[in-house]
């Protein structure tokens, strides 16, 4: 399961990384590193972009990018 | 804190020692509070300029304390050292010292926001690096309690080896007064410790520096080894050879990029100080914070952007009313009251039609300028205009750009200036160049007092459900404004600027109140511009244009000899027959005479024509032209500038302004780039001549042909 997958309100662990995309690695210096507990703060219309949150910070990505975050999803939304 | 009060002044400084101030950078994440804490701290001791050499503007101010003063430089807001982006580049390179002619600070002032201090401490980790002075100041303190966030400063401190730590809130002030009491001493804390976080990193840095001789400090081996600096990562190859240099590389960070290695580790020791100092209460949710939440939802936050660009126009039109009605007055009363104290001779016209008809057809937009500034600036300022990039990500994409072209465009709507330096932030210089070409088309403010003049003369002010039919027109030709600007993206970006798809990652701030010594200091700012802009180049174009149209005075014998007017009646018609005579055989009836056939096809007379040629190196100067060209032949009934459009006519009598004809001028000032100040940033900042050249061309060309077939089409209706 990857980051893509989560649904509005979900948290998740992040795994395992795949840092062959530059822009993967621009996400990692803003915080998204391995471990840490992220929630899906809101998808656009459309589906795409996506809003994800952690340690209080708010970041915006694509989808084509959140593919490369492996998730272990801890809890679906309320 | 202090060791020592013993100072050592080398005797040849004590002469200048009052002049050579210590210079502090204001570094941080950005929407961290920075420019709240700079203004506070310097309240209008403010300087903008250029950093010698480059051509980036050098913000600085000066800070007073009680025992002495200091510059401080507002850098760019950063992530990481590692940036890419032109600004970036720019608050990297000002920090460590590598701006030609700029000395390298000799402290740090970092900003680090108490609600995300995740980000703020992964910033202040690399800049321990550096090994210079250093102070925090955590900002944001009352936001992170009402989040149920309290952070230990004494903690905090401590694990970050004992810099200093002063907690202030910029709204309340709080905490500013010591805050300014430790900076006194900014310059003689002592370099802090390096940060534990990756020894492996730091020894091998420092124990490299130390090897490769002077040139080399700390940070730039750092930067050399992790491949973000090219430039010391080649000379690094050269010096210890590139095998070596690989194997080094390979020890540190195996086969990952060396920069996810770095994000990695740093944030690993992030994360171990924050379970050290923070406590994280459980949030109970507000009213006001679930609002917030919901509005932040894609659907309720598109619906409310275009409520509150409807709001803006609506504003701008009936707000500023009242005001401009009183500097309207005003301005025809000074100029009436100066020809009836001087009688009607050179002078009294040249203050009363030059100088009074020129300028204050200009400055009687003010109101509407600042209430426009207002809502932008307040719009930054809550973090909303970021909020809009997410949103607006989508529409983006389909001209072949980002959600990161956004802000750009939409600061555009104040001045296309500042926002075409707002494309610093993004990465792809393809991507880059397509924004700054699309900028100049979205309405800015200089635009404003023209098409507030077309519309207020020629559109009439009808309800349209809980709308103004005037508002509408506004807010369509705002429209007609980003059609431009999206389809000139798209085109380029399937075209000149093809290239890879743009990626779009951007941290967005949360709604925050907007704070009001920034938004008045701000405010002010664009005031300041606006006025000084009225008070040089529309002055000196008005006078300009009032010699050109006053000169050469004609003999009456030559007009009673030279004319076969239709019986005038009364000594008004023939005052009124003599002006408008009298302005056709000016110098500037002349000119105007040559370049009518170009604007003919548009339906333009001569005087339009020259009053649009006119407002070539800046639009907003048009409006004091056609002021001051038809103040001079105006008939003595007609007192404002829209009266006298409206009765304007062809020798022939047909009137000049008819609907089309209105409707193809708003067109061409909506797409036409009539900005020397812009064509010089586009110069600046693409650093080549081709686009701004190109930008003027396409421009000027769209808003002719545009202006052409709506005069055409609507003239055979």
């Amino acid at each position: 399961m990857t980051l893509a997958d989560l649904a509005p309100g979900d948290t998740a662990k992040l795994d395992k990384i795949d840092t062959r995309d530059p822009g993967v690695i621009r996400l990692m210096i803003l915080g998204m590193v391995e471990d840490i507990t992220v929630r899906m703060e809101n998808i656009a219309i459309g589906g795409d972009p996506l809003e994800v949150g952690f340690f209080g910070s708010s970041v915006s990505l694509r989808k084509e990018q959140a593919r490369h975050f492996e998730v272990t999803r801890l809890a679906a939304s309320d | 804190m202090i060791e020592s009060t013993e100072v050592k002044i080398p005797i040849s400084g004590i002469g200048i020692r009052h002049k050579a101030r210590a210079s502090i950078a204001l570094i941080g994440n950005p929407n961290a509070g920075k420019s709240t804490l700079f203004n506070r701290l310097t309240g209008l001791r403010q300087t903008t300029g250029n950093f010698p050499g480059v051509t980036v503007e050098k913000h600085q101010g000066t800070v007073e304390l009680t025992n002495s003063a200091f510059n401080l430089i507002d850098l760019p807001g950063i992530y990481s050292l590692d940036g890419t982006s032109t600004d970036e580049r720019i608050a990297v390179d000002v920090t460590l010292g590598r701006v030609p002619g700029t000395q390298r600070p000799s402290g740090l002032l970092v900003v680090i926001d108490a609600t995300h201090i995740y980000q703020g401490l992964y910033l202040l980790e690399q800049l321990l690096e550096l090994q210079l002075p250093t102070m925090v100041a955590l900002t944001m303190i009352d936001a992170a309690k009402a989040n149920g966030i309290s952070i230990d400063t004494d903690a905090l401190q401590n694990a970050l080896g004992g810099i200093p730590i002063y907690p202030v809130s910029s709204i309340s002030g709080h905490g500013l007064d010591e805050l300014k009491e430790g900076l006194e001493h900014i310059t003689s804390i002592k370099s802090p410790a390096i940060p534990a976080s990756w020894p492996e990193l730091s020894e091998t840095a420092q124990q490299l520096s130390q090897q490769l001789g002077e040139d080399w400090q700390r940070i730039d081996v750092i930067q050399a080894l992790l491949q973000t600096h090219p430039d010391y990562a080649g000379r690094l190859g050269k010096q210890l050879g590139s095998e070596s240099v690989a194997k080094l590389r390979l020890e540190l960070f195996g086969e990952d990029p060396p920069a996810a290695v770095e994000a990695r580790q740093r944030y690993q020791w992030v994360k171990d100080v924050i379970g050290e100092v923070q406590e994280q209460a459980p949030l109970y949710s507000k009213m006001g914070a679930r609002l917030i939440r919901w509005t932040n939802q894609p659907w309720p936050a598109t619906l409310l952007f275009f409520a509150v660009l409807l709001l803006v126009f609506q504003a701008v039109f009936t707000w500023a009313t009242p005001m401009m009605d009183l500097i309207d007055g005003a301005s025809s009363d000074l100029g009436r009251w100066i020809v009836g104290q001087m009688g009607d001779n050179a002078l009294s016209s040249f203050l009363a039609d030059g100088v009074i008809a020129g300028v204050g057809s200009v400055i009687i937009f003010l109101p509407q300028i600042l209430i426009l500034f207002l809502f932008i600036i307040i719009l930054e300022d809550t973090g909303y205009l970021a909020r809009t990039s997410f949103l607006m990500d989508r529409v983006m994409r389909m001209v072949g750009l980002s959600g990161q072209s956004v802000i750009p465009m939409l600061s555009s709507f104040a001045c296309a200036v500042p926002s075409i330096m707002a494309t610093r932030v993004i990465p792809d210089r393809r991507d880059r160049i397509a924004t700054i070409l699309a900028a100049p088309f979205m309405t800015c403010s200089a635009r404003l007092p023209i098409y507030a003049l077309l519309i207020a003369a020629f559109v009439p002010s009808e309800p349209v459900g809980w709308l103004n039919l005037q508002g509408l027109v506004l807010f369509g030709l705002y429209l007609l404004g980003i059609l431009g600007g999206l389809g000139t993206a798209r085109l380029l970006k399937s075209s000149a600027l093809r290239g890879p798809k743009p990626q779009f990652m951007l941290a967005l701030p949360e709604f925050r109140m907007p704070n009001i010594q920034t938004v008045a200091i701000k405010l002010f700012d664009r005031a300041r511009i606006f006025l000084r802009r009225a008070g040089t180049v529309i002055f000196v174009v008005a006078i300009l244009v009032w010699t050109l149209a006053y000169f050469p005075r004609m003999e009456t014998t030559e007009y009673l000899a030279g004319t076969t007017v239709t019986e005038p009646t009364d000594q008004q018609s023939i005052a009124n027959a003599r002006s408008a005579a009298q302005m056709e055989q000016s110098w500037l009836g002349r000119i105007g005479r040559t370049i009518e056939p170009i604007f003919k096809p548009l339906g333009w007379d001569w005087r339009v024509s020259s009053a649009v040629v006119a407002g070539f190196p800046a639009r907003e100067v048009v409006v004091a032209v056609m002021g001051t060209i038809y103040a001079v032949g105006s008939e003595a009934d007609e007192q404002n500038l829209s009266e006298k459009l409206r009765s304007a006519t062809w020798p022939d009598g047909r009137l000049i302004f008819t609907l089309p004809m209105v409707l193809g001028l708003l067109v061409f000032y909506a797409w036409c780039l009539q900005c020397a100040a812009t064509l010089a940033t586009i110069k600046r900042e693409t650093n080549s001549w081709r686009w701004p050249i190109f930008a003027w061309i396409y421009m000027t060309s769209l808003g002719y042909v545009g202006a052409l077939i709506i005069y055409q089409l609507g003239s055979l209706i």
